[in-house]
């Protein structure tokens, strides 16, 4: 059966909360070779005017697209994924941060779906325009 | 000192080839809370169709990696990375990224734009296998803040 079959506008396909910690920044620090010093130093985050200590963008992208995933099972694949960065995650030392995002399907055509993503945090969305095409597997 | 405009003129080499190994897109996967199982075990990837374990979708930032460090050390290239910040993202598909795949990344600046006294520096990555096969584009868009008065 394919993931197209029945598919909706506007349905909510998934939704996941994403408990953010020090030691998310460290581990995507690692994995992704980016260490800037404003994802792990309040020192560094702070001497150049930042609230605090950042989540990477590029992080935040990386999950946000994990609920899409989980829903296709293999019936599909993420052949584009954009996003704009448009507000920051801080991360505080002790409380982390909480980021929900949930997947609506934008349109759908033949061959796969756009899904839209809303990313939440502190009840603010911290992504733009952050579109995810799907193809099915035939 | 202003972005120099000249970029997007210039031919930028292709980065020696990054070969995607499987721990490290489980490696990459955890960090970004990937629990799929065909970004983990090769056996359900291999079910799923795939000859190995699948990256994630935002996986080739990892090569795009490269890319960025050379537009960096373009002596006249302006941009100051302090005052740097990532605007959007995108990744364009032919195929998804397995491991084993010997990945080239060739960087083109496609758009310089002026906006409020910032600077947005837009530049496509885009990167084959060794068949000289399209695999994926990363598309990113830079901020460099203006001066502050």
């Amino acid at each position: 059966m394919s993931v197209l079959d029945g598919l909706e506008v506007g349905q909510v396909v998934a939704e996941r909360v994403f408990p953010l910690t020090r030691d998310s920044l460290v581990r995507y620090a690692g994995a992704s070779g980016d260490f800037n010093p404003i994802h792990y130093r309040d020192d560094v985050a702070a001497a150049v005017g930042l609230p605090g200590v950042l989540a990477h963008g590029m992080l935040t992208m990386g999950f946000a697209v994990q609920p899409v995933i989980d829903w296709l099972d293999a019936r599909g694949w993420v052949s584009d994924y954009q996003v704009r960065f448009t507000r920051p995650v801080v991360v505080d030392p002790q409380l982390g941060a909480v980021v929900t995002v949930t997947a609506t399907v934008g349109a759908v055509d033949d061959t796969g779906a756009r899904i839209d993503l809303t990313a939440t945090y502190s009840d603010q969305t911290v992504l733009g325009k952050a579109q995810v095409r799907v193809t099915a597997f035939a | 000192m202003p972005v120099n405009p000249e970029l997007t003129e210039r031919a930028f080499a292709p980065t020696a080839p990054y070969l995607v190994g499987r721990e490290k897109v489980r490696e990459f996967a955890r960090a970004v809370f990937a629990t799929a199982p065909l970004h983990h075990d090769p056996e359900a990837a291999r079910a799923a169709g795939f000859a190995d374990v699948v990256a994630p979708p935002t996986f080739p930032i990892v090569i795009a990696e490269a890319t960025l460090q050379q537009l960096l050390a373009e002596p006249d290239a302006g941009i100051d990375f302090s005052r740097v910040v990532h605007g959007d993202q995108r990744f364009t598909y032919t195929r998804p990224i397995v491991a084993g795949d010997e990945l080239t990344a060739t960087l083109r600046v496609t758009s310089i734009k002026s906006l409020g006294g910032n600077s947005m520096v837009t530049s496509e990555s885009a990167m084959t296998d060794v068949e000289g096969e399209h695999v994926v584009t990363s598309i990113s868009t830079l901020v460099i803040r203006g001066d502050e008065s």
